[in-house]
């Protein structure tokens, strides 16, 4: 019983980390939303913090204008636009693909096409070696 | 020989990658506001909350966006270089005072000088989102067009000033001059 209601607390627990005393809306479905994108957008004067996480003045800030855009009716997609025309994309915890960062995306791609075509090279150029000087015992027998 | 060249090219690629990363400023987070129109914003005077302060009111000229607070450790750093900027005359500095107290925001120019053609009081901060701004001090450069030529932030120096705000206040003046 000990241990099950442990476990029901762990699971929980996270939750009571939560920095803001009073949930921000009665209604648990803009209260999730309000959560979630608190979880994505970063602190930018404590950086490796997400203004969910944090209680520095520019993320009480923060956080009140991210739930006085969903009380305006926003979109999800419209706080965040709006985060990042102030900001820039360092904002998001969650970065988005865009021109000047498609590369780092492609790089992974990338570098499994260049390491295949490596690789069938070499492998190739291999067995071609082999074809011209044949090895072991075999070898000059013909 | 090819076979050692292209590793080692590789590897003098990837260090200098590295290199330049190490004297990256991790905490300088690039504006996306440079070369956009200013947001504009309408607050009370820090003076005198019956006088508003205007952004539409500073078109047609290049002027300087100085945020500060009296909290702020930086601010009390660069006020000197502010008195001394404003001194030459060169453009009109604006304070946005960001979430301050108003009494000892005050207090603070009567002690400490007053380099501010006029300051905006932003006591909850939103133009200060709007400005994307996320510690004081900040200094940005508007041009007459009301478009951000320049953001700097750190507390401002004569070194900064020369270097990266007079060639782009003249250059600012002489494409506004050039068109009308």
């Amino acid at each position: 019983m000990r241990a099950c209601l442990l476990a029901v607390l762990l699971a929980f627990g996270g939750n009571a980390l939560a920095i803001d005393a009073e949930d921000a809306f009665d209604d648990p479905v803009l209260q999730e939303r309000y959560e979630k994108i608190n979880r994505e957008l970063r602190c930018l004067v404590c950086q490796n913090q997400t203004i969910a996480d944090s209680n520095a003045t520019l993320a009480q800030d923060l956080r009140r204008e991210v739930r006085d855009m969903i009380a305006a009716g926003q979109t999800d997609d419209q706080i965040r636009d709006f985060m990042i025309e102030r900001y820039g994309d360092f904002v998001l915890y969650r970065p988005r693909m865009t021109a000047g960062n498609f590369l780092l995306w492609a790089a992974p791609v990338l570098l499994l096409v260049i390491g295949a075509f490596v690789l069938v090279r070499v492998v190739r150029r291999r067995a071609q070696d082999t074809d011209l000087e044949p090895e072991g015992p075999e070898a000059g027998q013909s | 020989m090819l076979k050692f060249i292209v590793p080692f090219g590789l590897f003098a690629l990837l260090a200098v990658f590295l290199m330049v990363g190490l004297f990256r400023d991790p905490s300088y987070v690039p504006s996306p506001l440079i070369g956009k129109p200013a947001p504009e914003f309408s607050l009370p005077s820090l003076q005198d909350a019956a006088f508003p302060v205007a952004s539409k009111e500073l078109l047609g000229q290049p002027w300087v966006l100085n945020v500060w607070g009296t909290w702020c450790g930086g601010c009390r750093e660069e006020h000197d270089t502010l008195l001394t900027i404003a001194r030459t005359k060169t453009v009109p500095i604006v304070g946005l005072n960001w979430k301050d107290d108003n009494a000892l925001a005050q207090q603070w120019l009567r002690e400490l000088g007053n380099p501010y053609a006029v300051v905006a009081e932003d006591r909850d901060g939103r133009v200060a989102i709007d400005w994307g701004v996320y510690g004081a001090p900040e200094t940005f450069l508007i041009g007459p067009d009301g478009v951000v030529l320049f953001k700097h932030i750190a507390p401002m120096t004569m070194e900064v000033w020369n270097k990266e705000f007079l060639p782009r206040i003249e250059a600012a003046r002489a494409a506004a001059g050039a068109k009308s």
